[in-house]
């Protein structure tokens, strides 16, 4: 009996093995254009790695519905989502998997710390990346053509929060918290810079993880320093209790942070300890997005709420299909350079590049917990 | 002198935390010597489950003090999570219990697996929040704060740590599991069901790590599926660092590790003049830990025992 069952498991495997095979190669015949989307899909930031993959497979999806032609076919996109945990190993991990799968661009990763080992793999394999979130100055430093980003990087959101701190918010004794990946660390220093040289000292320097939960200990050492402001660079997850725990600490020191933190999420986590907290987010409020409302009503139905970088997933993968578009061709070596050449209006706003990949222009906007809702403090321009 | 007391406070707190998840990986190692990685996520399924039924109960705008809706939270926690522990033994080790030792290792590794993923698929990526429904007091103790949930956290552990050492001292079941824990076969010569022990030390394992989870969700007023990971990984260190298979080192090694940490973070920085920051302070914590198993291998509380016949 035991053989023939065996034997029979064999022939069915093999069958799903090989059938799903030739399926396959059918498929992906020369219509088919692969595009990776790496973003967190478990772990702390899960809720944020599936908001993009949201933003970009709705943005595939319409492309498709519209149909898209290139060098005269009919082409069809499919959008590989990979899960890189937050995590710089795993991220190379899924880098050279989605490579080897013959992917033709890549939207992502989320996280800076991910995003940047991961560069260095696309750019040997020449594939473009468009990275809807990292922020991390490291990422377009490296000098890699095809290294892209539509979000405001690092140096101009810490500029801006550390000026806000000292010349709006009047602090003197400012004490930063960061959770010591490359965007918290990136963030915090560009703040310190800032807010030192606006005139401000900064009399604690802490870090936790992006794991963590528990700041009892750091907190009630700041505590002991009396400053009259806390900075965190670091995301909602590690946010929320943070500002929980301060009101356990009865420490009624005001909270700033910056994109990681300024999402539904946190309010939702902190509740009325929220409640004050300011925080930045690169770009525009999705309001006054030239597209917000619209792109709101269309992800919200289908998803849900949104979580924060969405609209950028939906532009990038936009801004990539339309370089194809102009060069007639999903080849990364003949779309590359016209994606430099990058002049789109996406809902996030006007998207071109610079030398380095980064969005030029540029906005921040400053928000505050107010009855439990982000309400925009201030948009600051400062082009460069 | 009051920031010293506040960090203890914040580690006393944190430590008996660590130390009620700490006998569970100890109790089971005690009998089966093994190490059951799945139960930090045992934790987070008794988190998940009380929170469940306190949103239902909260969102139904049943008119229940807020006390009342978490205890009823922490009700449904327990036997679910009790359940869950008798099933995953039953699933997942009754049938390698003579394997070579690796065997039910990697299961635990799969079971925990397999436990975040369905979490994951149940109540989804999000993180959960846990209402505002209980009282938030703070209280002035030698100059630091305590808060209300804080003071339940120490007194229900403190309250399960003694009553689970008494259960095992003094009761026929805890002769039962000493005897099952010597020697398992030798035991059941005895008229002892080695099973029957073995279920229930999973199941009051499980119960303890129930009371856990929702303490833990209620602190930090949140639970996500990923949350039982490092909290199991703490304790099962706590566990070791007390000396695992010893209950009264779980209790003294969660409670080291909790203080530990919290001063570690706490002073690090200024002791250092700012060359090491709290950044190191779970390197500090284990720094601590492999200190201790240099100079004594089983633990501080743990006896050298010799492998077993």
């Amino acid at each position: 009996m035991k053989p023939i069952v065996n034997a029979l498991l064999v022939a069915t495997m093999a069958t799903l093995i090989l059938g799903g095979c030739g399926k396959h190669e059918n498929a992906s015949s020369d219509n088919i254009i692969k595009i990776g989307s790496v973003s967190p899909l478990t772990g702390p930031q899960a809720h944020l790695g599936k908001d993009n993959e949201n933003g970009a497979r709705l943005a595939v999806d319409e492309i498709n519905a519209a149909g898209l032609t290139l060098g005269g076919k009919k082409m069809h996109i499919d959008l590989l989502s990979e899960d890189d945990q937050a995590d710089p190993k795993t991220a190379t991990i899924v880098a050279q998997k989605l490579v080897d799968s013959g992917v033709v661009g890549v939207i992502g990763h989320l996280n800076s710390g991910s995003t940047i080992p991961a560069s260095t793999i696309y750019h040997a394999a020449g594939i473009p990346q468009i990275s809807p979130s990292a922020t991390a100055i490291a990422y377009t430093a490296q000098g890699y053509n095809t290294a892209f980003r539509v979000m405001t990087n690092d140096e101009q959101q810490g500029h801006v929060l550390g000026q806000y701190a000292v010349n709006k918010l009047g602090a003197k004794k400012i004490a930063v918290i960061d959770d010591r990946t490359a965007y918290g660390q990136g963030l915090a220093d560009e703040f310190v810079k800032a807010a030192e040289a606006a005139g401000a000292e900064i009399v604690a320097r802490e870090y936790t993880t992006d794991r963590s939960t528990d700041f009892m200990a750091i907190l009630t050492s700041i505590k002991s320093k009396s400053p009259d402001l806390i900075f965190f660079a670091g995301m909602d997850p590690q946010a929320a209790p943070m500002a929980r725990q301060m009101r356990q600490l009865g420490l009624k020191t005001q909270l700033l942070g910056g994109d990681g933190m300024q999402t539904p999420e946190f309010i939702k986590l902190a509740g009325a300890d929220a409640e004050g907290a300011i925080a930045s987010n690169p770009g525009l409020t999705l309001d006054s997005m030239p597209g917000g409302k619209d792109f709101k009503e269309k992800f919200t139905q289908r998803f849900g709420p949104i979580q924060n970088y969405a609209p950028y997933a939906y532009d990038a993968v936009y801004v990539m299909v339309e370089a194809m578009k102009r060069a007639d061709s999903a080849k990364p070596a003949k779309y590359l350079p016209e994606l430099s050449k990058t002049d789109y209006q996406g809902v996030t706003g006007k998207i071109r590049f610079d030398s380095k990949g980064d969005v030029s222009g540029g906005a921040v906007t400053l928000y505050q917990v107010k009855n439990g809702a982000w309400h925009p403090l201030e948009t600051v321009f400062s082009g460069k | 002198m009051d920031i010293f007391v506040q960090q203890l406070i914040n580690g006393l707190v944190l430590g008996s935390v660590y130390a009620l998840v700490a006998l569970g990986y100890t109790m089971v190692y005690g009998i089966l010597e093994l190490i059951n990685f799945a139960h930090g996520e045992v934790t987070m399924v008794g988190a998940m489950v009380a929170l469940s039924v306190i949103s239902a109960l909260v969102g139904s705008g049943v008119e229940l003090p807020g006390i009342v809706i978490a205890l009823l939270g922490l009700l449904a926690a327990i036997p679910a999570c009790m359940a869950l522990g008798f099933t995953i033994e039953r699933l997942a080790y009754r049938p390698l219990r003579n394997a070579p030792r690796l065997a039910p290792l990697i299961t635990a590794i799969g079971v925990s697996i397999v436990l975040q993923n369905l979490a994951m698929l149940i109540w989804g990526r999000q993180y959960i929040t846990f209402p505002p429904i209980l009282p938030q007091g703070r209280h002035q103790l030698l100059g630091a704060t305590i808060t209300d949930i804080q003071m339940v956290i120490l007194a229900t552990s403190v309250v399960l740590m003694l009553g689970l050492i008494l259960l095992v001292k003094r009761t026929r079941l805890g002769r039962a599991m000493r005897a099952t824990a010597q020697s398992p076969q030798i035991a059941g010569l005895m008229g002892v069901n080695a099973n029957t022990v073995i279920s229930l030390t999973f199941i009051m394992g499980s119960g303890l790590a129930a009371v856990a989870g929702v303490m833990v969700s209620a602190y930090y007023g949140l639970a996500h599926y990923y949350m039982g990971f490092l909290l199991g990984l703490k304790a099962f260190s706590a566990a070791v660092l007390g000396g695992i298979g010893n209950i009264g080192g779980a209790v003294l090694g969660g409670l080291l590790l909790g203080v530990i940490e919290s001063l570690g973070a706490g002073y690090i920085g200024d002791l250092t003049g700012g060359f090491l920051g709290s950044n190191y302070q779970d390197v500090f914590a284990f720094f601590v830990l492999i200190l201790v198993l240099l100079f004594r291998p089983s633990g501080l509380l743990g006896e050298r025992v010799g492998e077993r016949a």
